[in-house]
Parts: structure tokens; C-alpha cells; sequence
């Protein structure tokens, strides 16, 4: 008995070290985000001070605005698109279905910095320059993958015969789109609007790769203020992003909780 | 009649999608691959040529392709050490409690990588909580920041979920009955893990550990935030030849031959996974 009872505490025991671990040091980096003092390991006391040099610096509220512009059109486009052609490639023939999958699946799969470099290579053959336009279309394309993942599976569950009974009462395929289809798939839909919203938030090297001309997101600006070394600010803004990543997915978690299944 | 005109009705709706992909997936794809094989002459044009992927295997580079791969082995292997344990305590907990834990498990995955990474930057560095427990101890303090091992940690750090995860999942799946009906054929409790549970969790241990060696190989961020001059990844390379450098042909060599790596290691998983996913259904 004893015995027994010493191997579940140690095995307890273990499972807090390696939450420790996992928590501990995004923990000190939110404590100290609040410091009074320069310091990130020596604490002065309770203040905003750091948050409150954030709003005064121009480049931080330059790529806070760039990073809601571009996550909002992107994901709104993704939305829309993607629902478009999750209706269409759901209609396809199986083998060119398989295909098409098979590509969406490309951004996905990719390491990010090979999707990134691709891209770069792509605008810079079309003479685009690199800056809110490129980076945008980049945020769309490794968007409306997910969008499609995320629709398809709901797409599978209306049944045949209920777009075909509608079509036989005589409904055009816009009417069955719109009272039909749209009705079904609206919540999976708005979930794939949010985890794009949530991916172009928190997407940086893609970003990274595909922007220029001073156009600049929140993640590259943490980057290049990172590359200089310890900065309380950092902790600062890091705060701000990891609380609304947090709060979107509490959304996403909400809605659907099949989503963590899709996104891991 | 108008029945069977309206079925036949084209379908569209794919086509956009489709030319959408083609130019920003599949055209991005094929020009990597061109720079990848030609390389600027004299006259100003193009011409083929392996020099690109023959460079590669020049001593720099191949020690900077070495030192990925053995850096990224080396955080799978501590990850799948240290996750394998917490995903079988994490499975035999209450309901409640898997729940949670498992909640708190996905939270970090979404939590930006950047900022994982940097908050190691601040318990590393000189000034450092880590150092300033060392002078609390009573020892000098270490240069642990910009260094091989700080590497490694953030690595283990940014990527230890996603081999607990999958981990969870296999290990959820072996029924008791299997365990009890082994233990009451009289096999003891290294037994069970060596027979049972460790052949029956293998799906679990190969997905997690491509979970963890395809971004841990392809990082450039982690190596540049806590690695040394000294520490450059592969992912380095490939951001140094597009950003500063300017030699694309060589860049994209080494980004086709990244995604190589990514999908040689892919198919690895899944010629020894087949038989096993069949009877299991899928994975994930």
C-alpha cells in the first residue's frame, strides 16, 4: 500500500515538473511584462509602464495595425473563397478531387519557410513589390486550406437527397446554395473564419518572407526587437498577442471542439 | 425534364479555387525548383545546372545540414523520453483531470513561437532568473544564452506537445482488457509495457515523432534567437541565401532539398505505419 501510494504521488510528481516546464517560462515572461524596473529577473514592483511605452512607439502601433488590416481581409476573403471552393471541390469527380486536396494540402504540410521563400520567388517573378499586397495574398493562400479542411467534413454530412429533393420542388442551385447549403455549413464557416483570423495574427515566417517596403506585422516586429536582445517591451507585446490568441481560441474552443483535432 | 437539365448544370465552383492554387501553390513550387537547377551565366541568362545542389555538399554546408539533423534527432529523442512517461500517467488519470491536462497541453501550441521562444531568451540570459539562482547558490554565472544547448532547450520546449499528444491518443486506445488478460497470464509489469504497450502505442510514437523532427530540422527562428554565430541550422542558410546573400539558385537547393528531408521522413512513418492503421483506423 504504501508503496503503491509513493508511485502515484512521484508519478504526480513528474506530471507537474513537465507542466512546470511547459508554463513556467511564459509565466515569468507575462510577470515581468509588468515590472517596474528595466529588469527581466529582478522585480520592482507592479506597473504598466511598459505597455504604456508601446502605445507611444509609432513602429509597434504601425505593425499592430497592418497585423488586424491583414488578418481581417484575409480571413473575410479566405472565408468566402474557401467556402466556394469547398462546395465545388465536394462536387468533384473523386480522382480530381483527391488532386486538388492534394495541392490544398501543399501549404499545410510545407515548412513554413519553404511556403515563404516560394512565395517571395512567385511575387518577384510577377514584379510585385513586396509589401502590403504581397503579404496579403500570402496570408490568403495559406488561409483558405484551413477554411476548406474545416467545411468539407460538414459538407459530407448533408445528405444527397436533400439538395436533390429541393432541386426535383423545382429550386435553382442558387435557391438550394442559400437555404440549403449556406444553412448547414454557416458555424463551420465562421469557424474557419476565426482559425484563419488566429493563423494571420500568428503567422511569422511566411510573413517574414513575403513582405517589405516597411510593411511589418506584430510577430516580425517581436522578431527584430528579439535579434537586439532582452527588452521589456517584448514581454509586453508578447503579453498582448498570446491574451487575444488565447481569447479567439476560447471562441473557436466554444464553437466547435473538434477544432484542436484539425489544427494538431 | 428540367430535372435532369439543372442536374447536369456544370459544375464551377471549384475552378477559381483551382486557378488560385495552381498560381500560388503549385507555380511558387516549380520556380524553386527551377532556380534550384540553373544558374546565371556571363551573357546575363540562365542556364542549367547542378552546381546549385553540388555546392551543397561542400564541408561548411554539409556540417550546417549535420548539425540540423542531429539537433533536431537529438530534441525528439529528449522529447519522446520525457513525453512517453507523461502521456501514460496523463491516460491513466480521472476523466476530469485527462481533460484538463489535455487542454493545457494544446494551449502552448497556439501560443506564438516566437514569444516560447523568447521567453527562453529571459531565463537564459545573463541577467537571467537561471544565472541569478546559480549566484543565489553560490556559483558564477554561466554564458547560457546564444549557445548549442539553449538550442536544444527551445527546441524541447516549442515542441514537446506535439509528441505528448499523439502519444495520448495510441495510448488511450489499448484496452484494459489486454493489460488485465496479460497480467493474469502472468506477466509482469515489464512485460505488459514491452509486449503490449509499447508495440500498440508505436503509431503514437511515429506521428509524434515526425511532429517534432519536421519543424525542429526546418527552425530558423530558434536558432537565431538562442544559437550562437556558431549554431547556424539549414533554416538558417536558406533564410541567409533569399535575405542577405541574394543567391536564390542555391537557396532554393536547399529548400528542395529541405522538403525532401520533410517528405522522406513522411513516408518513413507511413510505410511503417500502413499495416497498423489499417486495423486502427485513422491516426488522428
Amino acid at each position: 500500500m504504501v508503496g503503491f501510494r509513493s508511485r502515484v504521488s512521484l508519478s504526480h510528481l513528474y506530471l507537474f515538473l513537465v507542466f512546470l516546464f511547459l508554463y513556467a517560462p511564459i509565466g515569468v515572461l507575462v510577470i515581468f511584462s509588468f515590472n517596474s524596473l528595466r529588469s527581466t529577473s529582478v522585480w520592482g514592483g507592479f506597473s504598466l509602464r511598459w505597455y504604456a511605452e508601446l502605445f507611444q512607439d509609432r513602429q509597434v502601433l504601425q505593425a499592430l495595425y497592418y497585423t488586424v488590416a491583414i488578418a481581417l481581409l484575409s480571413s473575410i476573403i479566405s472565408a468566402a473563397a474557401g467556402t466556394v471552393a469547398a462546395i465545388g471541390i465536394h462536387r468533384m469527380h473523386p480522382i480530381a478531387r483527391k488532386i486538388i486536396l492534394a495541392i490544398n494540402n501543399v501549404p499545410v504540410l510545407n515548412p513554413d519557410i519553404v511556403t515563404g521563400v516560394s512565395l517571395m520567388t512567385l511575387f518577384t517573378a510577377l514584379r510585385l513589390r513586396l509589401g502590403f499586397t504581397t503579404l496579403l495574398l500570402s496570408h490568403i493562400t495559406f488561409n483558405i486550406p484551413y477554411v476548406v479542411l474545416c467545411i468539407l467534413p460538414r459538407l459530407r454530412q448533408i445528405p444527397r437527397e436533400v439538395t436533390e429533393a429541393a432541386m426535383d420542388l423545382g429550386a435553382t442551385p442558387t435557391y438550394v446554395f442559400f437555404h440549403v447549403i449556406l444553412p448547414e455549413i454557416r458555424s463551420a464557416i465562421f469557424t474557419g473564419f476565426l482559425i484563419a483570423f488566429t493563423l494571420s495574427v500568428d503567422d511569422f515566417v511566411i510573413s517574414f518572407f513575403t513582405t517589405g517596403s516597411g510593411v511589418n506585422n506584430l510577430p516580425i516586429v517581436v522578431y527584430s526587437m528579439a535579434r537586439r536582445g532582452i527588452n521589456p517591451k517584448i514581454n509586453a507585446v508578447s503579453t498582448l498577442l498570446f491574451v487575444t490568441v488565447f481569447c479567439l481560441l476560447m471562441i473557436i474552443n466554444k464553437r466547435d471542439t473538434s477544432i484542436q483535432k484539425l489544427e494538431v | 425534364m428540367s430535372r435532369s437539365g439543372k442536374k447536369k448544370s456544370p459544375n464551377l465552383l471549384q475552378y477559381p479555387y483551382l486557378l488560385w492554387a495552381s498560381l500560388f501553390i503549385v507555380v511558387p513550387l516549380v520556380l524553386v525548383l527551377w532556380y534550384s537547377f540553373t544558374s546565371p551565366t556571363p551573357t546575363g541568362d540562365y542556364a542549367f545546372s547542378i552546381a546549385n545542389y553540388r555546392r551543397f555538399f561542400e564541408p561548411v554546408y554539409l556540417r550546417v545540414m549535420g548539425r540540423s539533423l542531429l539537433l533536431a534527432a537529438e530534441a525528439t529523442l529528449v522529447c519522446l523520453v520525457v513525453g512517453y512517461p507523461a502521456a501514460m500517467i496523463i491516460v491513466r488519470l480521472g476523466l476530469k483531470w485527462r481533460n484538463t491536462l489535455l487542454l493545457l497541453l494544446v494551449l502552448p501550441m497556439w501560443i506564438n513561437f516566437l514569444l516560447r521562444t523568447y521567453s527562453w531568451m529571459v531565463l537564459l540570459g545573463r541577467q537571467g532568473i537561471l544565472n541569478q539562482f546559480l549566484e543565489w547558490v553560490g556559483l558564477p554565472p554561466q554564458s547560457l544564452l546564444y549557445s548549442r544547448g539553449a538550442v536544444l532547450i527551445g527546441m524541447v520546449y516549442n515542441f514537446l506537445p506535439f509528441m505528448i499528444l499523439p502519444l495520448y491518443t495510441s495510448l488511450s486506445k489499448i484496452g484494459r482488457e489486454q493489460i488485465e488478460a496479460a497480467e493474469d497470464l502472468g506477466a509482469n509489469r515489464w512485460d505488459v509495457f514491452r509486449r503490449i504497450i509499447l508495440p500498440l502505442s508505436l503509431p503514437g510514437i511515429l506521428t509524434g515523432t515526425t511532429m517534432v523532427f519536421m519543424p525542429a530540422v526546418s527552425t530558423f527562428v530558434i536558432s537565431a534567437l538562442l544559437g550562437g554565430g556558431q549554431d547556424m541550422l539549414i533554416g538558417n542558410l536558406i533564410e541567409q541565401q533569399f535575405l542577405s546573400t541574394g543567391d536564390w539558385h542555391f537557396g532554393s537547393a536547399l529548400s528542395i532539398l529541405m522538403m525532401v528531408i520533410i517528405l522522406l521522413s513522411m513516408a518513413a512513418v507511413s510505410v511503417t505505419d500502413k499495416g497498423r492503421s489499417l486495423e486502427e483506423g485513422n491516426l488522428w
